[in-house]
């Protein structure tokens, strides 16, 4: 089997069309489920995971089989989420998303009011992108941080500051509205 | 902003942006999108390609007639 799989790893990297398909189906479900994590929207989701895998065949040359494949796709992928987050400004949009079916249940604490949620949630998406990417892995999805590190590309230390930035801008912009948290 | 409040912080977010549903997929394989895009980027390539080619083409042969009138009946002539 390891074998097996190495082979394919093998022959992607040579450029084997086969070889991709196989990995595609692997993996597409996993990449899918980690940009929806970063865009909170089915839809753009979909359009993300092929456009990560058509990243990802592109770079089938620089595909180094012995480090994994999923990883480097994690990486490729949350790349092409962020370039998504960047290209998008309005932020009703996406705090709408923020706040759409694809959220797990969540018992709602009763001190924090539907009316203070809302407004974080605005708030949270007024963030730029690299910090919100980050708060959004690390502290929402609550991923290992060594995990959102590999693919954002940094180190660990480098996600603590941007949870730390993203968090401390959040707590600012909410001041400014009157929210004490 | 001390531990506390970076703790108080992380929680209201977490009420105010609930995680995504780890169980989610996508509503439809990808596999025919993809293949649909691969196949439809080669040749969009191709045809940027073409159009470059076309517009230097094009630019030269201008260039050429600018500068030297007395190819025009020449170049009338391959047309």
């Amino acid at each position: 089997m390891q074998n097996g799989e190495s082979g394919v790893l093998n022959q992607f990297q040579q450029g084997d069309v086969a070889a991709f398909e196989t990995l595609f189906h692997q993996h597409q479900r996993a990449v899918y489920g980690w940009i929806l994590r970063i865009t909170r929207n089915p839809a753009a989701a979909e359009d993300l995971t092929i456009e990560a895998f058509w990243r990802i065949s592109n770079a089938h040359a620089r595909f180094e089989p012995g480090r994994g494949f999923e990883g480097w796709a994690r990486r490729i992928a949350t790349r092409a989420a962020l370039d998504w987050l960047r290209a998008r400004r309005t932020e009703s949009e996406l705090s709408t998303e923020m706040l759409a079916e694809v959220a797990a249940p969540v018992e709602a604490d009763p001190a924090v009011t539907a009316e203070i949620r809302r407004k974080t949630a605005m708030a949270f998406s007024r963030l730029p992108p690299k910090l919100r990417i980050a708060a959004t892995l690390a502290v929402i999805e609550e991923q290992p941080q060594k995990d959102v590190a590999a693919a954002l590309g940094i180190s660990i230390a480098a996600v603590k500051l941007r949870i730390f930035r993203a968090l401390r801008l959040l707590r600012k912009d909410l001041e400014k509205q009157g929210i004490t948290p | 902003m001390n531990e506390d409040n970076q703790d108080r912080m992380k929680r209201l977010l977490q009420q105010a942006v609930p995680p995504v549903n780890g169980n989610s997929e996508p509503r439809r394989d990808l596999w025919p999108a993809m293949l649909r895009r691969m196949d439809a980027q080669p040749a969009a390539r191709a045809l940027t390609g073409w159009a470059w080619f076309d517009g230097a083409l094009a630019f030269g042969l201008l260039g050429l007639a600018a500068f030297f009138p007395a190819s025009i009946p020449l170049l009338l002539y391959y047309l």
